[in-house]
This record gives C-alpha cells, sequence and structure tokens, in this order.
C-alpha cells in the first residue's frame, strides 16, 4: 500500500454491501477525483470488519478512525473534513453506549478491545481481490519458507506442537490428520478445503473466504506439500456467491505470480486448486458426504473409518480442513509453535472466530482467544441484550450443539467445556435468545431443520428425528405429557447412540441441553398448558381487563373473526373459542386493557 | 430437445465424461433453464455412459438441483433460527402479496418463484434472501416491495 498517502478502506463484506457500500466506494472516488486527490487517497474494498453491527464501515489509514454507519451522502464531508482540513467527522464516530463518549479508534472499542485477531487477521485490512496487498502483510512467506527450508516432517512437527485443532466442528488435531495423510502411500493424493458451511447462525467461513481468500489457497498448498498432495479442492456452497467470485480471483491471480501451477518457488513442487460447488445439501458438509458429492454421487454418508485421510476423493488419501483451519496455518508457521500454543486453554490453543447473531447489541464477526468465558463474549464484545432485555440462552454448535444459559456464562470456552455442559465448539455460531424465546419452540426448530436436512440413509435420524420434532410440537400445542417428556430424552438417547454420521449422532442436542437446562419450561407446556415466554400461540390467550377496558369497540371492530363481544362503555369481553390469536386486538387498544397470558 | 442436447454436450465437454462431472453439468443445466428436465437426465445419462436412475438419484438429492420448472428468478427466503427471529414470516406473507403467489408456487408469467431454504449465513444481517445468486438483508416487508418492482421493471424494460 505503499505509493498513496492515505488509504479510505471501505467494508466490501457481503452485510455492508447490501447496505450500499458500493455506491459509498463511487461515492468517494468521484469527490477525491473533485479535489483532484485521487493520487495520494486510496479507496480500498476490503472484507468483513467484524462489526456489522454498525455497517457499512469506514476506516482511514494511516490515523486508524473508525467510521460508523456511513451512508454514500457522507462521501463529500469525509473528504472535506477528514482529508482536507485534518478533523474528524464526529457525528460518524462511534459511541460508546456506556460513557456516551465517541471514540474514533476501534482499539478503543469495546466490541474489539477483547479480541485478537489470527484467522481473521486480514480481514478488514486488505483488499482481498489484490493478491499484492496480502503478500505486502507477509502472504505466502510461509509457503516460501516451508517450500524452501523445511522438510514437510518439520512443517507437520511445528502444526502438531501448535496445538491447533480443526474448526471445522470436531477439533481434530490438525497435524496428527496431517500426518496420517502423509503416511499413507499412494499415486495421487488430495487436500480439499470444507467451505460448505451451514450450520444456523454461522458465517465465519464466508467472512473469511471474501475477505481473506490467498490465505486458504496458501494453506492449501502448505497441506500439500505437507501431505504429499498436488491437488486441492474447495468444496464450497453455492449460496456464497461473493466469496466464490473472490475464490476465482484469488486462484487466477495466484497462478499468474506462480504461486499456484508447477514448479512453487523454484522447487518441484507442484500444487493447484479447483472449485467444486454445493447444491443446498447441509449434510455434505460432513466429510464423507462431501467427498461422495465431489464424486458426483448423492451426499449421504459412510461409515468412518477409512477415514478420508486413509481412503477419501477416487478411494485417496484425502485430508480434509475447514476454511478456518486453514487461515490458521501460514501463520503459525511464520510465528511459530510457541508462539500460537501460548494462547488459548490448556487443550484447546489459539482463537476461535464466532458468529454473533440474535437478540445481542452487536451482531458481527469476533475472534477471541480460547478460554474467554461467554459472558465476556456476549456482555463485553456483544454489548448486551438487544433492547435491555434479559439474557436467557445462548446456542453454540449450530444443530449440534445445545443451549446454555446464564449458569454457564463464566465458564472458559474451549472444545472439551463446551461438550461438557451438553452442547459444542461447532463451526462457531452463537446465537443469542432473550426472554421472549420460547426455549421448547427453539429445540423444536432446530428438530425442523434437522428433519429436512437428514439425507435419510440410517432410520434412527430420518425417523426418529421426525418422532422427537412430532412430540416437540406436542408441547408446544399444550397437548404434551408427563410421558412425552420420558419418551423425549429416551429416544434423544437412542438416536446419538445409533446414527450413522454426526449429523444424527448430534441432532438430539438442542432437546437434550434445553430439557436440562430449562426443565421449569418443559413443565409449564406439559403441567400447567402455558409458554412462559408466551410464544406459543396454542397456549397464550389474549385477555382483557375489566378494570382498564372502557368499551371503545375498537378491538371488536378490527377482529377478524368476531370473537369480542361487550356493549358501547361496557368492559369487552374476548371468546377463547373463536379466538384465532392474531393478535390485532392488542396492537389497536390504545389503553393497554388486553394482554397476553 | 435438440436443445437439450446441445446444451448436456457442451457442458460435458467442459466439464469431463466422468462420474465427477455429473454434479457440475447438472449445475450447468440449472444455471441455463432453472431445472433439470427428465429429457436433460436421460441426455446427461447418455454422455456420461450411466444409468439414467443414477442421474436421478443425484439430481433429486440437492435441494439447488430442482426437477420441476422454475421461474426465471428464485426467490430464497431464508426461514432459518435467526431470520424466524428477525421476521421472515412477514416478508414471506408481503412477497406472496406482492407476487400473488403462495410459498413454493411459480407466477403465471413464469417470471418468479418463491420458495423457502435453510440458513443463508447472513444471520447477523436477517430476514436474508437470495434471488438467483444476488443476496439481499435486513428485509422488511417495504423492502422487499420495492426489491421485487425493480425486478418487474427490469422485465418490462427488457422487452
Ligand atoms: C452434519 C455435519 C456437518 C458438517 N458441516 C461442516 C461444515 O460446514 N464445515 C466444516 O468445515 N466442517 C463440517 N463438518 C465437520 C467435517 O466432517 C470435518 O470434520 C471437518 O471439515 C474437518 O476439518 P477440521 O479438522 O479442519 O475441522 C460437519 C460435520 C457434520 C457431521
Ligand atoms: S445420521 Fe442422518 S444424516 Fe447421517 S447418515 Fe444417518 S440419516 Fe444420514
Ligand atoms: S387476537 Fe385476533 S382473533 Fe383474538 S380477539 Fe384479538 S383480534 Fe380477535
Ligand atoms: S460486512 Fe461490513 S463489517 Fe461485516
Ligand atoms: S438464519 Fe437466516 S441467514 Fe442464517
Amino acid at each position: 500500500m505503499a505509493k498513496y498517502k492515505n488509504h479510505i478502506l471501505v467494508c466490501g463484506g457481503t452485510g455492508c454491501r447490501a447496505s450500499q457500500g458500493e455506491e459509498i466506494v463511487q461515492n468517494l472516488g468521484k469527490v477525491l477525483e473533485e479535489n483532484s486527490l485521487e493520487n495520494e487517497v486510496q479507496v480500498v474494498r476490503t472484507g468483513c470488519f467484524g462489526f456489522c453491527e454498525k455497517g457499512p464501515v469506514v476506516k482511514m489509514v494511516p490515523d486508524n478512525t473508525f467510521y460508523v454507519q456511513v451512508t454514500p451522502e457522507d462521501a463529500p464531508e469525509i473528504v472535506a473534513e477528514h482529508l482536507v482540513k485534518g478533523r474528524k467527522v464526529e457525528r460518524l464516530l462511534f459511541t460508546d453506549p456506556e460513557t456516551q463518549e465517541r471514540v474514533s479508534e476501534s482499539k478503543d472499542m469495546g466490541f474489539y478491545k477483547k479480541q485478537i485477531r489470527i484467522a481473521l487477521r486480514n480481514c478488514g485490512f486488505i483488499n482481498p481481490e489484490n493478491i499484492d496487498e496480502y503478500i505486502a502483510r507477509d502472504g505466502y512467506a510461509a509457503l516460501g519458507k516451508v517450500l524452501t527450508e523445511m522438510t514437510p516432517e518439520e512443517a507437520i512437527k511445528v502444526i502438531i506442537d501448535s496445538g491447533l485443532r480443526g474448526r471445522g466442528g470436531g477439533g481434530f488435531p490438525t497435524g496428527l490428520k496431517w500426518e496420517i495423510t502423509r503416511k499413507v502411500e499412494a499415486e495421487q493424493k488430495y487436500v480439499v478445503c470444507n467451505a460448505d458451511e451451514g450450520d444456523p447462525g454461522a458465517f465465519m467461513d464466508r467472512s473469511i473466504l471474501e475477505g481473506d481468500p490467498h490465505a486458504v489457497l496458501e494453506a492449501m498448498a502448505i497441506n500439500g506439500y505437507c501431505t504429499g498432495a498436488t491437488k486441492g479442492l474447495i468444496y464450497i456452497r453455492a449460496e456464497y456467491p461473493l466469496a466464490i467470485s473472490r475464490l476465482k480471483i484469488a486462484i487466477d491471480q495466484a497462478r499468474e505470480y506462480g504461486l499456484l501451477g508447477t514448479g512453487l518457488f523454484g522447487t518441484d513442487y507442484d500444487f493447484d486448486v479447483e472449485l467444486r460447488y454445493g447444491a443446498g445439501a447441509f449434510v455434505c458438509g460432513e466429510e464423507t458426504s462431501l467427498i461422495h458429492s465431489m464424486e458426483g454421487l448423492r451426499g449421504e454418508p459412510t461409515v468412518k473409518p477409512p477415514f478420508p485421510s486413509e481412503s477419501g476423493y477416487k478411494g485417496m488419501p484425502t485430508n480434509v480442513n475447514n476454511v478456518e483451519t486453514y487461515a490458521n496455518i501460514p501463520v503459525i508457521l511464520l510465528e511459530g509453535a510457541e508462539w500460537f500454543s501460548s494462547i488459548g486453554t490448556e487443550k484447546s490453543k489459539g482463537t476461535k472466530v464466532f458468529a454473533l447473531a440474535g437478540k445481542v447489541n452487536n451482531v458481527g464477526l469476533i475472534e477471541v482467544p480460547m478460554g474467554t468465558t461467554l459472558r465476556e463474549v456476549i456482555f463485553d464484545i456483544g454489548g448486551g441484550i438487544k433492547d435491555g432485555k434479559k439474557f436467557k440462552a445462548v446456542q453454540t454448535g449450530g444443530p449440534s450443539g445445545g443451549c446454555l444459559t446464564e449458569k454457564h456464562l463464566d465458564i472458559p470456552i474451549d472444545y472439551d467445556n463446551l461438550i461438557a455442559c451438553g452442547s459444542m465448539m461447532g463451526s462457531g455460531g452463537m446465537i443469542v435468545m432473550d426472554e421472549d424465546d420460547c426455549m421448547v419452540s427453539v429445540a423444536k426448530f432446530y428438530l425442523d431443520f434437522t428433519v429436512e436436512e437428514s439425507c435419510g440413509k440410517c432410520a434412527p435420524c430420518r425417523i426418529g428425528n421426525k418422532r422427537l420434532y412430532e412430540m416437540l410440537e406436542k408441547l408446544t400445542e399444550g397437548k404434551g405429557t408427563e410421558e412425552d417428556l420420558t419418551l423425549l430424552r429416551n429416544l434423544s438417547n437412542v438416536i446419538k447412540d445409533t446414527s450413522l454420521c454426526g449429523l444424527g449422532q448430534t441432532s438430539p442436542n438442542p432437546v437434550l441441553s434445553t430439557m436440562e437446562n430449562f426443565a421449569d419450561e418443559y413443565a409449564a407446556h406439559v403441567h400447567d398448558g402455558k409458554c412462559p415466554a408466551g410464544q406459543c400461540k396454542s397456549l397464550m390467550q389474549y385477555v382483557i381487563s375489566d378494570e382498564k377496558c372502557i368499551g371503545c369497540t375498537l378491538c371488536s371492530r378490527v377482529c377478524p373473526v368476531d370473537a369480542i363481544t361487550g356493549d358501547k362503555k361496557e368492559p369487552h369481553l374476548i371468546s377463547q373459542e373463536t379466538c384465532i390469536k392474531c393478535g390485532a386486538c392488542y396492537e389497536k387498544c390504545k389503553f393497554g386493557a388486553i394482554s397476553i397470558q | 430437445m435438440a436443445e437439450v442436447k446441445q446444451l448436456v454436450k457442451g457442458l460435458a465437454d467442459q466439464h469431463g465424461r466422468t462420474m465427477e462431472s455429473l454434479l457440475p453439468i447438472l449445475q450447468g443445466i440449472v444455471h441455463q433453464e432453472q431445472h433439470i428436465s427428465e429429457d436433460a437426465m436421460v441426455e446427461v445419462a447418455r454422455e456420461l455412459n450411466i444409468s439414467a436412475a443414477q442421474v436421478y438419484g443425484t439430481a433429486t438429492f440437492y435441494s439447488f438441483l430442482h426437477t420441476k420448472p422454475l421461474g426465471k428468478y428464485v426467490i430464497r427466503v431464508c426461514k432459518t433460527i435467526t431470520c424466524m427471529m428477525h421476521g421472515k414470516n412477514q416478508v414471506i406473507k408481503e412477497l406472496e402479496s406482492v407476487l400473488k403467489i403462495n410459498l413454493g408456487e411459480t407466477t403465471h408469467d413464469g417470471k418468479f418463484t418463491l420458495l423457502e431454504t435453510n440458513c443463508l449465513g447472513q444471520c447477523h444481517k436477517g430476514p436474508a434472501m437470495l434471488i438467483n445468486d444476488e443476496p439481499y438483508t435486513e428485509l422488511t416487508p417495504e423492502k422487499v416491495r420495492e426489491i421485487i418492482m425493480k425486478y418487474k421493471h427490469q422485465e418490462i424494460s427488457a422487452n
């Protein structure tokens, strides 16, 4: 980035682009030209900054001023004030919700303070469509170092010593996987990047690929060298058009620079990468399904062993790693195993990227050291619960994970602790829920997802999950019995024990964890016929208070089914039999006389 | 029929004629035709020298490979949990009323199909939807109406 005096980094992540990010870039360009600054100031489209809540985000370099919620119309002011007069545009700075003070640099914002960015090191700093910017930040240096100075065994040892574990959910030690793949003798081996991210609430891998595609390509080439593979495949879901287009650009540029192709760094090592697209099947994220899908088959899993490292794509040894796992590799090789393993907890090293979504103030993408607590993530970084509501639960690990609650807030997050609490690290989605969310409905929701995404190959998952779903539906309709609760628990355990792949083996977790942590709420549905969160339609009642109702008749006029009776100026009454719970009366009543019970 | 034949042949030339080429070829057909007809499946089977049942098996496994005709613009609204929490139901209602179709249907002019799908990875900006390859986020009923109008105008000026 040397040539220009100043840079304006505009977020080009999907989130900010959808809120006029492109127009901001164009307007800035225009205004710079009008002020004859186009040769001094460069506008750079970067990947996601993570702070999507307050997007579009614009960062000024070198002084690191961080502008939030920028609109295309702000372009003239940014140029005239910030660049020409050297004054910050106060109104575009982030306001600290606690102190109400304006904060101008991201490092002083609560959202960024506790974060350490390793996998996301380049997201929001470089233009992902320009390989020179990646190289300027030590890009491809690790590949060069490994190819010219290290044997595969030495490089693998660094990865083993670093303690890096797979970020795709399972947490398998990455170096060990590489070693296993290396040791199998075969004519051809493959390395595969799993970019089929489909967990509800997860968007980490998308953001990495959109913001720093070269990091993944570099790591795959290193992986290839270490395992003895010359072919790389990236399996990416079709739902990620921007990530796909940035990957294509990155692959072309890397080939042009000789960083992919034949004879890399003057050695006799060849490596190239190909893209394969998913077609809308969640189960294809499971590595054996993914391989079958790439082979042109139905994406159904098969029993392991054999593991893909032994026999994978076309029956050849295939090393499958997740996008985020790969994004960590180049830095580890440059900075060393010791540095990496100094971050994190005893058994989980380094950092983890989480996608924060749901009822939290700062939604977005964050990266924290392993061992950070949920409280720090949700309250310090996430800024607490939206609209001053009460925290109720956080769902981690997607459909394989569970709902954690108040009592888990101070547990350090790592692979093993989360499993011990009945959830999972999963790929890193975190959905925060507040007092208005019904946990039985949440469990039902995840089951709906599983039922739809189950490949149907094995009976426990295909039929069992459907039965679980039906039982949960019964509960939300207020028709559940104590016996159903027992059955729910038993069947969950059977499905876990007998399903063929990870999908079925973990799909009852949302049920079990909510039953464990929110037993009262299940009991309320069964015994009192009530939904404490007031979400289950069949269980709620709209009731008019005799005291508050002045008999204005407004409600009876909006009711679509004539469920409300009562004379003018007399308290009205809702017939619960007729009421369809549309809520129209509740919204119309000006006197707060109608409540939900 | 001749057209399908040409299309499949072209795709096979591009992607190869092995089993691994099957998914890319099917994806190519969907890209062109929005769906894979029976004729197309038979044609693919012939090109790759595999059974039609095998093609059918793969084609029907994936939710993005349609075997029924779809509209020119396929709208997929995320129905997964965070989008649900942020009001995807209102978004769908609005789409149904603007397009005058129900979920799962295609407009009479064959332009729009309205579907639901699982998480699109835009959860922090929900509700989200895809129209063909284009993601739209933070949807509200008003925003949805505008977006559809834009597509409709585009169609009118194209004709
Ligand atoms: C149902 C299911 C879905 C999965 N989805 C993904 C996914 O989207 N991305 C991913 O990297 N791993 C996913 N996995 C885990 C993979 O099977 C595999 O363990 C992982 O890609 C290995 O890479 P890692 O060791 O770097 O984590 C999934 C597993 C299961 C059982
Ligand atoms: S557990 Fe479910 S997804 Fe996995 S193989 Fe069995 S049916 Fe398929
Ligand atoms: S909730 Fe709807 S149906 Fe029920 S009384 Fe009110 S307006 Fe009528
Ligand atoms: S998409 Fe812009 S900050 Fe995340
Ligand atoms: S839940 Fe809708 S995009 Fe993820």
